[in-house]
């Protein structure tokens, strides 16, 4: 009973759906309020009906029900706890189950508490969420409904893609994907305010928020996926460059990039189409993303099974919403006046030129990642790999550094060129310290880019500070402290980048147990090699005896089999120290007992994940400092005043 | 020019349509084919992969008639959901030989008398080399042997129950 009654659930939210975009263009149309009045309890109820189906979807795989197909296909009644809990979401059907879901409550979220929007905007844009919801509900309902059954139901499930089974993992899809949806509702306020041609400050203020919230589940997001990628899939890199994780960057980078103009736009009313434009680009790449991953039509290492029905329904999905807000951009831009002007020098500009800056870089990871799939139209095959990305996104990514140091520290409309560098003195002063005692101690080491970045994120790093020099901290507004803290932990990922790719010592062994190895400084002592078994793996372990003139640590770096499916996995043993990590992976049985060993020792290698959690940070303060007055000022008026009358 | 600009997004939204759309209906080719086809099998001996067969080596694969080699695993799911055509194909008279991949020969025995079993021979290659030296990448494989012994066609991923009729024409063909 449970599964059909989250299938009825779903139909119902989808009918429910429909209604809300009926009656708030009905209701907006023909000026007529009590259509209106629906609008919002048919929102909260949609999003209270997604949640249920996906709550009742989490029990079928935690009782592992098999006569459910997907449980069956995805789960293993052998596996943890917490492994079909988030099987869940680990496979097609059940994350765009989350997908729906989000965007359910995020509706809902919008309808309850979204107070700043004038209520024509807000409708429209309920409406707006609403005809999104839709195409994703029939995606559900007509081609991947989570909750079929089997008959007969398999004595036992498939199981779950073991590189999945981890706890970084389970968490790390719906962190992304809360931060896809949050777009969505940016996407819809950008729809909604070009349909009532509202785009001013307020509109801002009021998108604000969403888009901030969206931007730090992304990055926490795509932070934690770098991670994952680093320990578990055994390379010792953190960034590949591959499709999937090309696809969670696109949105982010938008997302930045709107995060920015939004400002704008809140504080000097400017840069009125620019951000309605980002709006819907930012969501716009999180669908694209979402086709490629789902499609199969580009190879990923961790695609999803390649199905054109699913590809060509989520690419009419894609041609109606992004085409559809596209053409509506291009048919009612017009009519949005222009905003306030700026003067050349001024902090609007800077933050044009992050912008420009942020969309370049957007579509040089766009092209790379289309480019096979557009050399294959014309017959040929290729693939795009690290160096074209390394190579052209990274320059353009340091030029945007220098923005970034910049920026924070120029006025609004209007500065001079002077004043401006006489408070870049320090910042330069440390590039050029820097720069010298790199020359002397390590030019021969290292390559111009990774030199480049450790300079400019150094003079970043005291760049972004500055704008606390000579304050009181305490009534320094958390706003200022966000885009700090933010800045700042873009320079500490950037130092983190630079020195893993200069620094970095690799070693490959075949050792036997009873060798010792020394690499880096470090001596390794291999004291045996056994088999363990897991809740459902087994696993060859060894155990390694390491130091570095200090105490011996034991680490056991693992190699990890897994029966349904089989697979091997690899579990690097990872050693944190203070200024940098020791990453063993244990390798293949050669000839003669002895095992391939690969060593790394990755000097402030952990600065790079260390920065993406300090930029989230920012954002949370950001959108706490900013929101915080709004809230309580809500609140207070809530209490003295009945409910409809504040909205 | 203002208009253009503002346009330009969709313009160029169109155009990536077009290019997923095209990439999405293109036939995928992304499966690796042998390059044995209508040449000799190589030579190869295994060991016998089920306790109530014969082992399997090259040599058995020439016996003037048609056959098929059939690549499996017992831990292999879509292999379980081909054994239902293969029988169909052994009850319309055809010689079905097989090689189990990275197997046991216990889990074989457990995998054929759940699925059954429309085998003549069963090689066990262990470490898979074989199958590399075939040419074939994965679970399950058939592959369509002429008398001599030369490989007429490959059949990549499992036989569906519509497969059926084209495979007995691949067989007939290769006569």
């Amino acid at each position: 009973m449970i599964a059909e009654t989250g299938l009825a659930a779903l139909w119902l939210a989808a009918a429910l759906a429909l209604l809300q975009l009926v009656l708030a263009f009905a209701g907006l149309k023909g000026g007529k309020p009590e259509l209106l009045a629906a609008v919002r309890p048919a929102a909260v109820a949609q999003g209270a009906l997604t949640a249920g189906a996906f709550a009742l979807l989490i029990t079928l795989f935690l009782r592992s029900d098999m006569s459910v197909l997907l449980v069956a296909t995805n789960s293993h009644s052998m596996k943890p706890w917490l492994y079909k809990f988030a099987g869940t979401w680990g496979n097609h059907e059940g994350s765009m189950l989350l997908w729906v879901t989000v965007m359910g409550v995020a509706g809902a979220a919008v309808a309850l508490f979204e107070r700043a929007l004038r209520r024509d905007t807000h409708m429209a844009t309920l409406g707006g969420q609403a005809a999104i919801s839709l195409g994703f509900y029939a995606f559900l309902l007509f081609s991947s409904n989570p909750f079929t059954r089997i008959d007969p139901p398999p004595p036992d499930g498939q199981g779950l893609n073991p590189l999945l089974q981890d706890p970084g993992l389970a968490f790390h899809p719906p962190t992304l994907y809360l931060g896809y949806v949050g777009l969505s509702v940016a996407f819809s306020f950008a729809v909604g305010a070009l349909l009532t041609g509202r785009v001013d400050a307020a509109f801002a203020r009021a998108m604000r928020p969403w888009v901030l919230a969206a931007w730090v589940l992304l990055t926490l997001g795509i932070t934690a996926g770098s991670y994952w990628a680093y320990y578990e899939l055994g390379w010792g890199g953190w960034w590949f460059w591959d499709p999937v994780e090309n696809a969670s960057l696109m949105p982010w980078l938008a997302a930045t990039a709107l995060l920015h103009s939004v400002t704008v736009l809140a504080t000097r009313d400017a840069l009125r189409a620019w951000t309605i434009m980002l709006a819907v680009i930012a969501f716009s790449m999180s669908m694209v993303g979402t086709f490629l991953v789902r499609s199969g039509i580009l190879t990923s290492v961790h695609a999803f099974a390649v199905d054109p029905e699913r590809g060509s329904f989520i690419l009419a999905l894609l041609a109606v919403y992004i085409g559809g807000a596209l053409a509506l951009f291009g048919w009612r831009i017009g009519s949005v006046r222009e905003g306030a002007p700026f003067e050349l020098v001024s902090r609007e500009t800077l933050l044009v030129v992050n912008n420009l800056l942020l969309s370049v870089i957007l579509g040089v990871v766009l092209i790379g990642t289309l480019y096979p799939l557009m050399t294959e139209a014309f017959g040929h095959k290729v693939s795009v790999g690290a160096p074209y990305f390394d190579r052209i996104a990274g320059p353009i990514a340091l030029t945007l550094m220098l923005a970034l140091a910049i920026g924070p520290l120029t006025r609004w409309r209007r500065d001079r060129v002077s004043v401006v560098s006489k408070r870049l003195l320090f910042p330069a002063f440390i590039a050029i310290l820097v720069s010298v005692s790199l020359s002397i101690f390590a030019w021969d080491r290292m390559g111009i880019l990774p030199f480049l970045g450790l300079v400019i994120a150094l003079a970043v790093g005291a760049a972004s500070l500055a704008p606390l020099w000579k304050r009181n901290l305490l009534r320094t507004p958390l706003f200022t402290w966000g885009m700090v803290i933010a800045h700042l932990g873009c320079a500490v990922s950037l130092a983190g980048m630079a020195c893993d790719s200069a620094f970095t010592v690799e070693k490959l062994v075949a050792a036997r147990p009873g060798d010792t190895i020394k690499t880096a400084g470090w001596t390794l002592r291999f004291t045996r090699i056994a088999p363990l078994a897991g809740d459902n793996w087994t696993a060859l372990q060894a155990d390694m005896q390491v130091d570095r003139g200090g105490t011996p640590v034991l680490i056991r770096p693992q190699s990890r089999f897994f029966a349904s499916p089989p697979t091997t996995t690899t579990e690097a043993a990872l050693l944190t120290r203070w200024n940098g990590q020791l990453y063993v992976v244990l390798g293949e049985e050669v000839e003669g007992g002895r095992w391939q060993l690969r060593i790394w020792w990755k000097p402030f290698v952990t600065l790079i994940w260390l920065g993406g959690i300090l930029i989230a940070l920012g954002g949370v303060l950001a959108l706490v400092g900013r929101e915080r007055r709004g809230w309580l000022m809500k609140w207070r008026a809530r209490q003295s005043q009945p409910w409809e009358a504040v909205a | 020019m203002r208009k253009l600009l503002i346009w330009l997004p969709f313009i160029l939204f169109l155009a990536f349509v077009g290019l997923f759309a095209s990439g999405l209906f293109q036939p995928d080719d992304r499966i690796i084919h042998s390059r044995l086809v209508g040449q000799p099998l190589p030579a190869f001996a295994l060991p016998a992969g089920a306790s109530d067969r014969p082992a399997l080596a090259s040599a058995d694969l020439a016996t003037g008639q048609p056959r098929l080699l059939n690549i499996f695993a017992s831990w292999c799911v879509p292999c379980a959901a081909e054994a239902p055509q293969l029988m169909a194909l052994r009850q319309a008279g055809v010689e079905i030989d097989a090689i189990a991949i990275r197997d046991a020969r216990a889990d074989v025995d457990r995998f054929l008398q759940r699925y059954g079993n429309p085998y003549d021979r069963i090689g066990l290659d262990a470490r898979s080399g074989v199958q590399i030296a075939l040419g074939s990448s994965g679970v399950p494989e058939t592959f369509v042997i002429d008398g001599q012994g030369r490989i007429a066609y490959q059949h990549i991923g499992d036989i569906r129950a519509d497969d059926v009729p084209m495979i007995l024409d691949r067989l007939r063909s290769a006569q």
